[in-house]
């Protein structure tokens, strides 16, 4: 006899990542992964206080189906027991297969708190999808790959900007809905102020080249040589672990396998051996090259191109 | 005659008092060392970890120092240091009872079940030891380095509908609170959680200590309790399961440019720049 087996019907929630109305980039990545997942609805969630233009702007991604907004000032600064809170909510109404963030800090900071309050173990930081159920992730400082599989009832994930393609911000045509959910059922953090600096150059996490720092800068003003050779290049700058603790540049610019992953068509590695650690943070880059007075440095290892010299006297002015 | 000094001490005793009101949980991780090269099993099952040098994970050290810290200023009494995982662990917990824990706890995890355990499961533990101990500080780092997932912070927070602040850089408390600096994409945030918290600690929070000779003598009088998962109402059956381990794509070996010049001249070629 022939046995009909009731499937619950697919469905997507990405987390979307915005700010001053622009959707960002990881959440692009989010969309495609979403659409390699499964053939059902994408639907994207933008949240905060002025969102509207964001909200707008999700819409026309495409690929995507729907769009919630959840206009609440809770949910300004990804506040991670608000955030979570809502997505449970939106979670019991519309019962997703999937719930995908960005795996950045804030995805981070908010994606697994959700997964605990709806009893499932989230996947981070997927490089790959394999079927609706089965996920590829780098552990080990990306040193080695799993292939996991799930079967939570709603699978939350969050997916490496830099190994999907970004799905296209035009196109899409998704209406928007307004959406609401739970406060947070106990104390939530108070966000207090931010300390960002604003720069013109591209955002390290997306940019097509990048010129990273590390500790054979010496110093903080010697990085200004990076700075200049970056703004000739259209670069993003970037530094290692090394260079952040000894104070040359903030920690945003740290990149590694605790740090941000980016994965541009250049990167240029100067002064920087090519620690494991960090390596775990731009080997994916479509050509590397560096600049290091140490032959065994390790990041030759990795370089298309080596240039083996004293980098205050080879850094292109 | 008596000054008005002993009164004053009278009253600034409660005070004191009510200062070191922090019993701190620190869970801390053993993990293959940061600096061996590791390798997969030719049966793609997994990673070698037999014969191979482990150490306390680096952000568990830098949350144990963080918590030997809170008790030094005297804004924490006690402090209770706790690993998941084989018999090994309670090396790791030694580690962090030299380091300035008061006392121990090893949730005994071994074999496949240890394979299989997930931050989930170890979130569900931390929740229930932290409520039977009445902890009201949580202090882990922010991910293990053989499993990058910097979830347990984030899970045990939720089930213990407790604030989070997580990728911590800097930790001052005020009063009923704590303030905390996180590392976030853009730069830094501050933002204030009551108590009880889970803080998760990232790579600039503090550095941690050396245990000393003498530290290392003392913590073995120091007390580990022994429990299994079970004992904490948790099954360590998983929805995740590890289908298969593999290498990483290997890059192609690269050449040596003699020159900036020679250099450039390659990233042209290359259609790079």
């Amino acid at each position: 006899m022939f046995q009909r087996v009731s499937r619950r019907a697919f469905s997507v929630l990405v987390v979307a990542e915005h700010e001053a109305g622009k959707i960002g980039q990881g959440t692009l990545a989010a969309v495609t992964a979403a659409k390699q997942i499964n053939s059902g609805p994408v639907t994207v969630l933008v949240a905060g206080s002025d969102a509207a233009a964001a909200a707008e702007a999700a819409g026309k991604i495409s690929g995507v189906d729907n769009v919630l907004h959840a206009k609440d000032a809770k949910y300004d600064h990804a506040v991670a027991e608000q955030v979570s809170a809502l997505l449970v909510s939106l979670q019991k109404a519309n019962n997703y297969t999937h719930i995908l963030g960005t795996a950045s800090n804030e995805g981070k900071n908010f994606i697994p708190r959700a997964a605990a309050l709806l009893d499932a173990q989230p996947i981070s930081d997927i490089v790959s999808v394999v079927s609706a159920d089965t996920f590829v992730r780098p552990v080990y400082a990306g040193n080695a790959l799993a292939t996991v599989q799930s079967t939570d009832a709603v699978k939350i994930l969050t997916v490496r900007p830099t190994a999907f393609e970004k799905a296209a911000a035009e196109g899409g045509s998704a209406a928007v809905a307004e959406a609401s959910g739970e406060t947070a059922s106990g104390p939530a953090s108070t966000w207090k102020e931010d300390q960002i600096v604003k720069s013109d150059r591209p955002d390290l996490g997306s940019a097509k080249r990048v010129v990273a720092g590390g500790r054979g800068m010496k110093s903080g003003e010697n990085f200004e040589m990076l700075y200049k050779l970056a703004d000739k290049m259209g670069a993003a700058v970037g530094a290692s672990r090394a260079a952040v603790d000894a104070g040359f540049v903030p920690n945003e610019l740290q990149i590694g396998q605790t740090g941000k992953v980016v994965a541009p068509e250049l990167y240029l590695a100067v002064g920087l051996s090519g620690a494991v650690q960090h390596l775990a943070g731009m080997k994916d880059s479509k050509v590397i090259t560096c600049i290091n007075k140490d032959p065994e440095a390790p990041i030759f290892q990795v370089s298309d191109y080596g240039l083996e010299g004293d980098l205050f006297k080879e850094v292109p002015a | 005659d008596l000054d008005g000094s002993h009164l004053v001490f009278m009253h600034s005793l409660p005070q004191l008092c009510k200062m070191a009101n922090l019993r701190i949980l620190v869970g801390v991780k053993r993990v293959i060392d940061y600096a061996v090269k590791i390798r997969v099993k030719p049966d793609s099952s997994g990673v070698v970890t037999d014969g191979v040098k482990h150490s306390m994970n680096p952000f568990c050290e830098i949350a144990m120092e963080e918590a030997v810290r809170l008790k030094e200023k005297k804004l924490a009494k006690e402090i209770i240091a706790v690993s998941c995982g084989p018999t090994q662990a309670q090396e790791t917990i030694r580690t962090a009872l030299a380091m300035g824990a008061d006392r121990g706890v090893h949730v005994e995890v071994t074999g496949k079940e240890y394979e299989n355990m997930t931050p989930l499961h170890v979130s569900k533990i931390l929740a229930k030891l932290a409520t039977d101990q009445e902890a009201n500080l949580i202090i882990l780092g922010k991910q293990s380095i053989d499993g990058d997932n910097n979830q347990t912070g984030q899970m045990t927070a939720a089930l213990l509908d407790w604030p989070q602040a997580t990728f911590a850089s800097e930790l001052t408390k005020e009063n009923d609170h704590l303030k905390v600096v996180r590392e976030i994409d853009g730069g830094l945030e501050t933002i204030k959680v009551t108590l009880p918290a889970v803080i998760t600690a990232d790579l600039r929070l503090n550095e941690p200590r050396y245990a000393t000779l003498p530290n290392i003598m003392k913590a073995k009088k120091k007390k580990i309790a022994k429990h299994k998962a079970a004992d904490f109402g948790v099954d360590l059956a998983s929805t995740v399961k590890v289908v298969s381990v593999e290498d990483p794509p290997v890059r192609q070996a690269g050449q040596k440019v003699e020159s900036t010049e020679e250099l450039v001249a390659k990233l042209k070629e290359s259609g790079v720049i």
